[in-house]
């Protein structure tokens, strides 16, 4: 239908930038969502065998994370405190 | 894990594969692939959701990462691998619309209504530019790069001369004989030019 549209230099400079880059964060963090994930599967395993480390991840979270030897990312900080319900001490979510 | 560089220039290697590849990659639990369908479509959503929708800052990077946990939770139900670029356009869109839907609730204005109903141009448009920055990718390193820094990334000759130890002079000419490539590219059928007249 529309095979009339031309895409001359002008028009395809114009779509590239349409879409400049998604902050590096972001791209960062969704990318790592692999390894947050399986990091928070074994930090909640971890957690149901072991009342101290629990206790440790209610305390400091970041800390705890960082003792039992994983990375506290943002990713991984956030979805843990949801999973635990220690979610108020992120303040802007 | 070593993803791939966020926001970065693509590398050429995994940005050639196609999309199906790359999601039976990560389906199979590449977590390069992961890397690289992020980086891929990473601009298409930031577009959608700042662009489309007007998404502020904050809530289009809790969209943003909603998107691709979303995507990663679901890609053992997607039915067509090769449609991973309509589903994450779809699922941005749903998402966005939620948003403005819930910040409608708590205070309805104007542009949050005018936003639940938004304008499908602006959206066909920028599935055009997610093919073309596709059709970048065969291109050589040499010319993605320097169309990327120069009109998504909107650094200066300047800037560009220096990241790649060129003299300023010669990045305008640069630009210009990789855009006419990128137009060969298309006029040739390389960069599947019928994808975007499908809008």
């Amino acid at each position: 239908m529309s095979s009339e549209r031309r895409y001359d230099e002008e028009r395809l400079a114009e779509l590239i930038s349409m879409l400049p880059p998604a902050p590096d964060a972001w791209v960062r963090s969704a990318a790592e969502l692999p390894a947050a994930k399986r990091a928070i599967d074994q930090i909640i395993a971890l957690a149901g065998t072991d009342a101290e480390f629990r206790r440790a991840l209610t305390d400091d979270l970041e800390r705890a994370v960082r003792s039992a030897g994983f990375e506290p990312r943002p990713a991984v900080v956030h979805a843990l405190r949801e999973r635990l319900g220690t979610g108020g001490q992120e303040g802007d979510g | 894990m070593s993803p791939a560089a966020p926001g970065a220039v693509p590398e050429q290697g995994q940005a050639t594969l196609g999309d199906a590849e790359l999601v039976a990659r990560c389906r199979a639990g590449s977590e390069a692939a992961w890397a690289e369908l992020v980086q891929r479509f990473s601009a298409y959503v930031y577009g959608i959701l700042v662009r489309g929708f007007r998404l502020s800052q904050h809530d289009a990077e809790d969209a943003f990462q909603e998107v691709f946990a979303r995507t990663y939770e679901k890609l053992d139900e997607l039915r067509d691998d090769r449609a991973i670029r309509p589903y994450i356009a779809q699922l941005a869109r749903r998402i966005a619309i939620d948003r403005h839907r819930a910040a409608a609730r708590v205070q309805p204005t104007a542009e949050a209504e005018e936003m639940l109903g938004a304008d499908e141009e602006v959206f066909e448009r920028l599935d055009e530019a997610m093919t073309v920055h596709e059709a970048l990718a065969g291109l050589p390193d040499h010319c993605r790069e320097v169309l990327l820094r120069f009109f998504a990334r909107d650094e200066s000759y300047r800037t560009i001369g220096e990241a790649l130890e060129l003299p300023a002079g010669t990045i305008a000419s640069r630009i210009s004989r990789c855009l006419a490539k990128l137009r060969t590219e298309f006029e040739e059928g390389n960069a599947a030019p019928d994808r975007l007249d499908k809008g």
